[in-house]
């Protein structure tokens, strides 16, 4: 990594990339109704002003030498206390500016979006106010120089995230789904908290620069525990297994939330995370493993959910799993894998915000019906939306020359080098992906109409169909980007030079394997709904499909595993604190009154009760005392 | 004949507690001699003009303090070694009072309730009976709850800064006895307010009784009861350990019943229930404080050579504390009791700062601890000062069933309450995030940290229901007929501007009082 120069000139300007949008939330937020007139504008009007001033910081970014691509910015000291100072900086590199751009660029694109889309609901304005603050908060956690800055732009997303799925409050579906979601995220967040901790402990400081000066001499035991908390983390927000299952659930949000907060930009913080900590994971080979493990195992688990599930959205959920599946693989690969997975991460925010944007237009036709089912035969009603959907299609399923086919095949290549097992399963999952995302296709714009006859489908508004087709555009181009191998070498004052590797084949025979395999899984998914007459109810279909259907039982495991055991001590707990200590030491009152009458006048007997368990605890306390000197 | 010495006694130094307390018994005089008619008004201002008094010599006190000699602290030892004003006791005199006087502004509210405050009119008169009733229509109040105030105030500030124990007892009674009578004196629901003073008064004395006898077996060890005499009695190791851990044990029991540390916390929920909200608010912040201040001086300067011996216990109760306090949180449906719960689980992460016993170049235990309390203060006033204005015909509304869908027709108050649970749950621009922070840190810095990784995943329990009560405020429907939110006076209103802003302040630029709080330095001996 290169050295972090002071900002100067227009790099003095890097904080009002967070400070523009957070002031319009809080403008939208708390100018009440006066603002509903104008509050979509303001709000479209703050990420497109940060878009147009992150292009100018990447444009002066690329004119500087390579040796001075990376920016800090200090702005105040949190806090300082003794040994521990926490300083509110911002730090410009290649990495974040490529962040910066992706968040505002499909985050504008997807505010013009909601004009139209949310165009009939009476809060439009709060829903504004509300991407604003995720805008402001995703900029601030790419921004900033240090894990504890970091982290307060990782709370204020998952914030974000929780007030938009249960944006529309009314559907008590949404307000468990955003309960759900902020529940698990705060597993993550302990993993997030403990690693911060632990770095402040070790090395007295939480920059990512004095982290990384420190990390070489830690002993392996914090090394790999500062992994794999940091691991736990970006899990969370992730949606990484175990802790994925929020994120079907979180498909109860507005369409424009799934597209912006749980496809392209907040569900990548944790790739985000691992790469940015790449100097933690270079020395720990456990938790790098362990990376690729979650990574490999939830791009699978992933693909298969997408299999199963009739609802559109939820098909696209589980296809996000399963993309941020490989980049998490990809970035546990090391400095082989970085580049990767962020090229993966930026082409993937293209199509799949494109995808789900075109669901949603589909949804807006359709009266919010999320069920394929029901759908069929839209692609001659809705001819915008059918293009652009299906270049994203063409783009996921890693059709050559699209931007998923460059990205998803070097993540392939990447694995393969390592490993030829991982670079098996894959290659599979690809397969998969072409299987359902075809299936998808099939059900949505092909074949015949199956609609309910209430149901009349007609184009979207201009507002949602240009970020369509700027999306679309994106989705097909994106692959420029690795050109000359150009972002790789643009990455490397963040992440170190790239890794070349070995394949044991040519790269052109294992890009014909994968196009080969991609080409079976769309065959497959054509024999089964192309040629065949879809059922409007759902087949019983084999164990699998049952099991994926449920999820993979990912909630049904929680259940077990977190839930049963913790509800079971909180009724133990309460039991205890309200009637077991009274009952139990109303048993002791008896003993020692010798009379069980007395234990009966409740009211008298509640306060002597509280006062036995004082002395019991007295007694506890100075017996313990005596104990640990006797012992 | 042995001639008499006058003892000197220090009057500029202690001038903060003796205007307190001078101003408690002129404001009994002033009851006496006063015509009811604007009697309250008169108090009032009274009081909150002999507090700021206070504040303003706490903060001449704290500018004149001097460095001691050889040891890291300022201060002195005043009146014949009784009372240690240094840093850490001018710190907390000065939180102190600014809680004090929000408070006093929550006591003075008299707009909610119609045009009569939150105590009762005669707390002699039965409940719903007709001398009841006429009280009320006359307007008769007890205006006495001011001097009461004060002397409850002007004994916290004498128990943090007591140099002997004998002094910390008879403080320790002087802030409890206004206190149990302050319970009992709501004006709606008095027969649980009645109940929970009767409750708090018997476990009160029960407590100080432990107290006492802690006192008495430790004088039997050191033949002192002057913190800086155990001290050296403890690094001497003289007499009897056995008495000296026994001792230290029943002392510890009479402090953590005041900050309410399992499993000496079964009376908290009872009594936060039944006592009036402002009274409640005003324990809740100020009682954990003095006490947290006490326990922190008496086991770091008497007994910090045997802390061996006791950071084991205070690991298991900080533990216990936690886990007692978060979880069966979940559980409660009445605003207060849950309020009460989650008071014991910030008692058990402050226990956390006080297990890690650390003293480095970080910020140190002590430190941390002051500035939780701080910032814990501000927020918990403020949350019970929101629980004031939901009201229902009979009162205030406290059953959490009621508070559902508040967020659509009052999104003003129920914003300001979320904001609040989420400083209690410590996400991050708040202050309860800072100071979680700093409390977690200096445990983990003096090898806390278990307790820390407990710690931890207490709050993230402890956040899954304050996040409750924001969804139920939020994403619920409203109740058919549910509470109306009163406007309040200038008093609450401005009490409530305070906490907000103090919490937001607190969370994002917490320097100064950080500062302030490491400036404090350590105990002086």
């Amino acid at each position: 990594m290169t050295e972090v120069l002071p900002a100067d000139g227009v790099f003095g300007l890097s904080w009002l990339l967070v400070a523009v949008p957070a002031i319009s939330a809080v403008v939208l937020l708390v100018g009440g109704r006066r603002t509903d007139r104008w509050g979509h504008l303001l709000g479209t009007a703050a990420p497109a002003f940060a878009f147009v001033l992150g292009v100018v910081l990447f444009v002066a970014l690329l004119g500087r030498g390579e040796q001075e691509r990376r920016v800090g910015q200090q702005l105040w000291t949190w806090f300082e206390v003794g040994g521990l100072r926490a300083d509110f900086g911002l730090l410009l590199d290649p990495l974040s500016a490529l962040f910066v751009l992706l968040i505002t660029g499909v985050g504008s694109l997807i505010h013009v979006y909601s004009i139209g889309y949310m165009a009939h609901d009476a809060r439009r304005r709060r829903f504004f106010g509300y991407l604003n603050l995720f805008i402001a908060a995703m900029l601030m956690l790419v921004l900033a120089d240090n894990y504890l800055a970091l982290f307060l732009g990782w709370e204020g997303v998952g914030l974000a995230s929780y007030l938009l799925i249960g944006f529309w409050q009314h559907k008590n579906s949404a307000a468990v789904a955003a309960k759900k979601a902020f529940v698990v995220n705060r597993v993550g967040d302990m993993g997030m908290v403990l690693a911060i901790m632990l770095m402040f402990a070790t090395f007295g400081s939480v920059t990512f620069e004095g982290v990384a000066a420190g990390i070489e001499d830690a002993s392996g035991a914090t090394q790999t525990a500062l992994g794999l908390l940091l691991l736990l983390g970006a899990c969370g927000k992730s949606a990484q297994v175990p802790l994925q299952s929020w994120l079907l659930d979180a498909m109860e949000g507005p369409t424009p939330v799934s597209a912006l907060i749980h496809a392209a930009t907040m569900v990548t913080a944790g790739v985000y995370l691992v790469v940015r900590s790449g100097f933690v994971y270079e020395t720990t080979e456990v938790a790098s493993t362990a990376v690729v493990l979650v990574g490999l195992v939830t791009l699978v688990v992933g693909a298969i959910i997408g299999c199963a599930k009739d609802d559109i959205k939820k098909v696209l959920a589980g296809s996000t799993m399963s993309q941020i599946g490989y980049m998490m693989l990809a970035a546990g690969l090391g400095p082989a894998g970085y580049a990767f997975a962020i090229f993966h991460l930026i082409t993937h925010g293209f199509f799949k915000a494109n995808l789900f944007l075109g669901a949603g237009s589909v949804m807006h036709s359709m009266h919010d019906d999320v069920d394929m089912r029901v759908y069929g035969g839209l692609s001659r009603l809705m001819p915008v939306t059918f293009v652009t959907f299906a270049m994203g299609y063409l783009a996921i399923i890693g059709f050559p020359g699209f931007a998923g086919f460059w990205s998803k095949d070097k993540v392939i290549e990447a694995a393969f080098a390592d490993n030829i097992w991982i670079g098996i399963a894959t290659i599979l999952a690809a397969g998969v992906t072409a299987f359902y995302m075809t299936r998808l296709m099939l059900m949505t714009f092909l074949g015949d109409k199956r609609w309910k006859s209430d149901v009349h489908p007609h184009e979207s508004p201009a507002t949602m169909t240009i970020p369509l087709v700027v999306l679309a555009v994106a989705s097909v181009l994106g692959g420029v980007l690795i050109l000359g191998g150009w972002i790789g070498h643009f990455l490397e004052p963040s992440v170190g030079p790239e890794e070349h590797h070995d394949l044991p084949i040519p790269v052109l025979a294992l890009t014909a394997i994968v196009t080969l395999t991609v080409a079976v899984g769309v065959f497959i998914a054509w024999r089964t709904y192309g040629t065949k007459e879809v059922p409007v109810t759902a087949p019983r279909g084999s164990v699998l499909t049952r099991a994926a259907r449920a999820d993979l039982y990912g909630d049904a495991l929680n259940e077990a595993v977190l839930m049963r055991p913790g509800q079971w001590t909180t009724r133990w707990l309460v039991w205890f604190d309200n009637r077991g200590l009274d009952g139990g030491v109303n048993g002791l009152a008896a003993l020692i009154g010798g009379t069980s009458g007395q234990v009966r006048r409740a009211q008298t007997g509640y306060v002597r009760s509280y006062a036995l368990a004082m002395l019991g605890g007295a007694l506890l306390v100075v017996v313990s005392l005596l104990a640990v000197t006797l012992a | 004949m042995n001639e008499f010495i006058a003892p000197t006694v220090e009057y500029a130094e202690l001038s903060p507690l003796l205007i307190v307390l001078g101003a408690a018994v002129v404001g009994v005089t002033l009851e006496a001699f006063l015509p009811r008619r604007g009697r309250h008004r008169i108090q009032v201002v009274f009081t909150l003009v002999a507090l700021v008094a206070a504040l303003l010599a706490t903060g001449w006190v704290a500018a004149g303090l001097d460095e001691v000699e050889g040891a890291s602290g300022r201060g002195l030892i005043a009146a014949e070694g009784a009372i240690a004003v240094d840093g850490p006791s001018v710190f907390m005199w000065g939180v102190l009072l600014v809680f004090s006087i929000i408070s006093v502004m929550l006591f003075a509210e008299r707009r909610i309730e119609g045009g009569v405050s939150a105590f009762a009119g005669q707390a002699a008169a039965l409940p719903g009976t007709e001398a009841e009733r006429e009280a009320s229509r006359q307007g008769i109040e007890h205006t006495e709850v001011f001097p009461l105030v004060l002397f409850a105030i002007g004994g916290m500030l004498l128990f943090p800064a007591s140099n002997d124990l004998l002094t910390m007892f008879i403080a320790l009674e002087v802030l409890s006895l206004p206190l149990y009578l302050l319970c009992g004196l709501a004006r709606r629901r008095r027969l649980i307010s009645q109940e929970a003073a009767m409750k708090y008064f018997l476990l009160g004395a029960f407590s100080s009784a432990f107290f006492v006898y802690g006192i008495a077996l430790v004088y039997g060890y050191a033949g002192s009861f002057t913190l800086a005499d155990i001290h050296a009695a403890v690094d001497n190791n003289t007499g009897s350990t056995n008495l000296l851990l026994a001792g230290m044990g029943l002392i510890a029991v009479g402090l953590l019943f005041k900050v309410s540390a399992a499993p000496f916390h079964a009376w908290t929920p009872d009594v936060y229930q039944g006592a009036p909200t402002p009274v409640t608010g005003f324990m809740a912040a100020c009682t954990k404080l003095a006490a947290f201040g006490a326990l922190l001086r008496v086991f770091y300067v008497a007994f910090g050579g045997a802390q061996w011996d006791w950071r084991p216990m205070i690991w298991v109760v900080a533990a216990l504390t936690m886990a007692i306090g978060a979880v069966v949180a979940l559980t409660q449906s009445d605003i207060k009791r849950m309020l009460a719960y989650s008071s014991i689980a910030h008692a058990g992460f402050l226990l956390v700062g006080f297990a890690g016993a650390y003293g480095g170049d970080g910020i140190t235990s002590l430190q941390s601890v002051l500035f939780y309390l701080a910032a814990y203060g501000f927020s918990t006033i403020g949350a019970f000062a929101v629980v004031m204005l939901v009201r229902d015909p009979g009162g205030e509304a406290t059953h959490l069933s009621r508070w559902a869908g508040l967020g659509k027709t009052s999104p003003l108050v129920a914003g300001v309450f979320a904001f609040f649970m989420l400083a209690f749950a410590g996400i991050p621009l708040t202050s309860g995030f800072t100071s979680k922070w700093t409390v977690f840190s200096a445990a983990w810095a003096g090898g806390a940290w278990p307790l820390v990784l407990l710690a931890v995943g207490m709050s993230a329990v402890a956040a899954y229901f304050y996040v409750r009560v924001i969804v139920l405020m939020f994403f619920s429907d409203p109740v058919v007929d549910g509470p109306t939110v009163s406007v309040p006076s200038l008093f609450t209103s401005s009490a409530l501007v305070v906490a907000v802003v103090a919490t937001v302040v607190l969370g994002i630029l917490p320097g100064p009082v950080l500062d302030l709080a490491q400036q404090a330095g350590a105990f002086v001996r």
